[in-house]
């Protein structure tokens, strides 16, 4: 099987593809922090995906009785919160909401960074400097100070939270995917092709994306700790997911009022935006390893 | 075939403006292979990427075929006469494609038919077995690129190859292969060449006539067999003949 | 007594399809001569040269029973030692000088870095030896070219300035590797027969690593062919084109030439004997 992968002369295209996927899973391997990493989010989508069954407790149910439980109490791992739930279940009930934003921003922002970077990148001109300025005006503003604009406009809530990370996010991209562009343009794969009649639409998208393609994901998931992050600032603010929901963000701003007597409350959440975080950032150094489009993908 | 007279081309705008190739004359018949040399700088490439549009700022006249080229525009007619082979294999290559999907793509953008019996058959013409077919280019050596490069440009059954220093990034013994490939693939297809070389001794083994250019202009052209008896008028030409020539011959003196 | 005996030098790379073996056991001595290493990509030219330099990095490991300047054995030199040699005693001249250069200090600052760094001595006598060597490179206007930068001059002169710099700290030998392949033809002999001219004159030893058969017979004593990582002949470079070994003899007879035309080229027939030594 191994053997079959990484044969030098596949058969087929499927063998083709296949290895090159190997490969590269191989070269990820070697990494073990990207493994960490890897290993970190996985965690975090079963527990996700089996938030009904593994969570102890329901994480809307308050009992006062037990509220602001420490660490370690019998029935409450993780201690309970000013309103007594349970802060281990709201933790993986909230790593639900995480990943919702996590995915949505990261379908939303890279692809609209893609697309006009691209279209910047090949077109130059005036579409250049028109899609580049508008770049530059998003750029311009703090991102967080931006997504509250977005927010208060748009009114509060985790839906418009997402669109207004999403709306501050792409500018990088945008500016990422026109510099690649830039160098892609002039080189001689693109000339061959443009000398086959090939059109505009059709060498951005089958031939300068799949290379622009790999350096934003590496961005995206290096970047995807500052999303999470400016989540749950939003949420920390007010401003992104509202209460009671268990979003980490929220979590933390709630657990403030109590933070001298009762550090648990907001640190527990704290812990799992930061564990988080840093198991994108890996996982993107990892990954950057592998998809740098000048290794060719194997070496 | 080719018919190229007053051609200008030129670089940037403005403060920037650079005149890269100024006046250049000449014209290829069909069935000939015709040389273009001269060093680094001279412009030599410039002309074929002018002619095929990879250079947008010229003026001056160019047919192929008897039609007028213009400027910014290039019909599926001209794509399927004039092809190019570029020089360094390693650079005209796609990162992330096959083999199979740049013939593939490459021929369907030609409109061909019965594509997936046709990419064997092109991987044939140029020497290559059909378990090439699904590599990719980093699992290729430079001549092997060379040949997938070959393949495409042949896959539109063009007439006039344009050929950009096809060996200059080889190895001799690869860049022999090739130029036997080149040679063989005239011969079956009767094609007009258009080889660009700063090696004299390629384009005298491969050309029938030459131009050799300095700093933009044409200096000199030649038959090669004039070439071989050493008959160069201008300066220039004899300098680039003694330098290609005194390697070849052991006369140094024992010191 | 020889400037440098190699003996046995193997160079190998881990990849995940296992060991390549870039150089398998090759053993050479350099004089006071003009040593040619000729070969093609992938045969281990230019990894002989940076594995005498210790310029391998990992995957690379490199192994020999001797690597010996002027009997003193490199191996067993700590990377500071190694550092002193590199330089000092032993320089290199790489292809393309656009990539040898640093862009944003101006040539004298780095052709005086290169002496001051090796040698003991006030900035303002290391300028005046940074414009002597730029004048034994033949370069007409001093002065002018110490201001510039790497950018504004031109290939043959950035590879002759580079030629200065190694040159500076007299070093003992010089490792040329394809010091001319970037250059225009009319270019290549001009600074080829400069450095060969400072060699010659200050009685170093020179490696000269090219892929040029012709090149390397004119400007070389002796020359090694090499092929996939071994020594297949040795002979005199003046006698070259009566080399015995049918890879040399392919190699000569695939080049295309003005003065003898052929309607088709000779090709190479590999041998996987070859490989194995003789």
């Amino acid at each position: 099987m191994r053997e079959w992968l990484l044969s030098d002369a596949p058969a087929s295209r499927r063998q083709a593809r296949l290895g090159r996927l190997y490969s590269g899973w191989l070269t990820f391997r070697e990494n073990t922090l990207a493994m960490l990493g890897l290993g970190i989010l996985v965690a975090l989508v079963i527990c996700a995906a089996l938030a009904p069954w593994i969570a102890p407790h329901d994480p809307y149910v308050q009992d006062l009785a037990t509220r602001l439980k420490p660490i370690g109490t019998p029935g409450h791992i993780l201690g309970t919160d000013s309103l007594g739930r349970d802060i281990l279940s709201r933790l993986i009930w909230g790593s639900r909401i995480t990943l919702y934003i996590v995915t949505l921003v990261a379908l939303i922002a890279p692809v609209v960074g893609l697309l006009v970077g691209t279209v910047a990148g090949y077109a130059g001109g005036l579409w250049d400097a028109v899609l580049m300025r508008i770049t530059d005006i998003f750029l311009a503003f703090p991102r967080l100070v931006l997504a509250l604009a977005f927010v208060a406009a748009l009114g509060a809530g985790i839906e418009n939270a997402v669109l207004a990370i999403s709306l501050t996010a792409w500018p990088p991209y945008a500016r990422l995917a026109r510099a690649e562009t830039l160098t892609i343009r002039n080189s001689d794969f693109i000339s061959a092709i443009r000398l086959q009649g090939a059109g505009p639409v059709r060498i951005i998208t089958r031939h300068i994306w799949p290379l622009c393609l790999s350096s934003l994901i590496v961005r995206v998931t290096l970047d995807m700790a500052g999303i999470i992050l400016a989540a749950a600032g939003l949420g920390f603010l007010g401003l992104g997911a509202q209460p009671p929901s268990p979003e980490w963000g929220a979590m933390i701003s709630e657990g403030r009022r109590f933070i001298l007597d009762h550090w648990w409350v907001a640190t527990v959440p704290g812990l799992a935006i930061f564990t988080v975080s840093l198991a994108f950032n890996l996982l993107g150094d990892g990954l950057r390893d592998v998809l740098d489009p000048k290794s060719g993908g194997s070496q | 075939m080719l018919e190229v007279d007053g051609l200008n081309v030129w670089f940037g705008e403005g403060a920037t403006h650079v005149d890269a190739v100024q006046g250049a004359r000449f014209f290829v018949d069909e069935g000939e292979s015709f040389g273009l040399v001269g060093e680094s700088g001279s412009g030599k490439s410039t002309i074929l990427r002018a002619i095929t549009g990879l250079a947008p700022g010229w003026s001056g006249r160019v047919e192929v075929d008897g039609r007028t080229v213009y400027r910014d525009r290039r019909d599926r007619r001209f794509h399927k006469t004039v092809q190019m082979v570029f020089q360094d294999p390693y650079a005209s290559l796609h990162p992330r494609h096959s083999v199979d999907r740049v013939l593939s793509e490459t021929l369907w953008l030609h409109g061909m038919d019965r594509i997936d019996s046709r990419v064997p058959q092109l991987l044939e013409d140029v020497g290559l077995g059909p378990k090439f077919r699904f590599r990719y280019p980093h699992q290729l050596s430079g001549g092997q690129r060379q040949r997938v490069a070959i393949a495409r440009a042949l896959a539109g059954e063009p007439r006039l190859l344009l050929l950009d220093e096809p060996t200059s990034a080889l190895d001799v013994s690869v860049q022999a292969e090739i130029l036997n490939l080149l040679a063989d693939l005239r011969d079956e297809r009767g094609l007009t060449y258009v080889m660009v070389s700063h090696d004299l001794s390629v384009v005298g083994h491969l050309c029938q006539r030459l131009a050799v250019m300095q700093s933009g202009r044409i200096v000199e052209m030649m038959e090669v067999d004039q070439l071989r008896r050493g008959q160069a008028d201008h300066p220039y030409t004899r300098a680039l003949i003694a330098a290609s020539t005194s390697g070849g011959r052991t006369s140094r003196a024992a010191e | 007594m020889s400037l440098l005996d190699v003996e046995n030098l193997r160079v190998s790379f881990d990849t995940r399809q296992g060991v390549v073996e870039a150089v398998r056991g090759i053993s050479f001595s350099l004089g006071q001569e003009r040593l040619g290493i000729v070969g093609e990509s992938g045969s281990g030219k230019s990894m002989t040269g940076r594995a005498i330099l210790r310029l391998i990095r990992p995957p690379g490991r490199v192994g020999a029973d001797r690597i010996a300047l002027e009997g003193e054995e490199l191996q067993s030199l700590s990377e500071r030692q190694m550092r002193k040699v590199r330089g000092r005693r032993i320089s290199m001249v790489m292809q393309d000088p656009k990539f040898s250069l640093n862009p944003v200090m101006t040539v004298g600052e780095q052709i005086m870095e290169a002496y001051l760094l090796h040698a003991r001595d006030s900035r303002r006598a290391a300028r005046r030896k940074a414009l002597e060597m730029l004048e034994a490179v033949d370069i007409r206007d001093p002065e002018r070219v110490m201001k510039a930068y790497p950018h504004e001059v031109s290939g043959g002169m950035g590879q002759r300035i580079m030629i200065a710099m190694m040159l500076i700290p007299d070093p003992r030998i010089l490792i040329a590797d394809e010091p001319t392949s970037a250059l225009d033809v009319s270019v290549q002999r001009t600074v080829l027969s400069i450095m060969d001219g400072l060699v010659r004159e200050r009685g170093m030893g020179l490696i000269f690593i090219s892929h040029d058969l012709n090149l390397v017979s004119e400007f070389c004593d002796r020359v090694l062919i090499m092929y996939a990582g071994r020594i297949v002949e040795t002979c005199d470079a003046a006698r070259l084109h009566e080399a015995r070994h049918p890879y040399t003899r392919g190699l000569l007879n695939s080049l295309p030439r003005l003065d003898q035309p052929r309607g088709r080229l000779e090709v190479l027939a590999r041998d996987p004997a070859w490989a194995e030594g003789r």
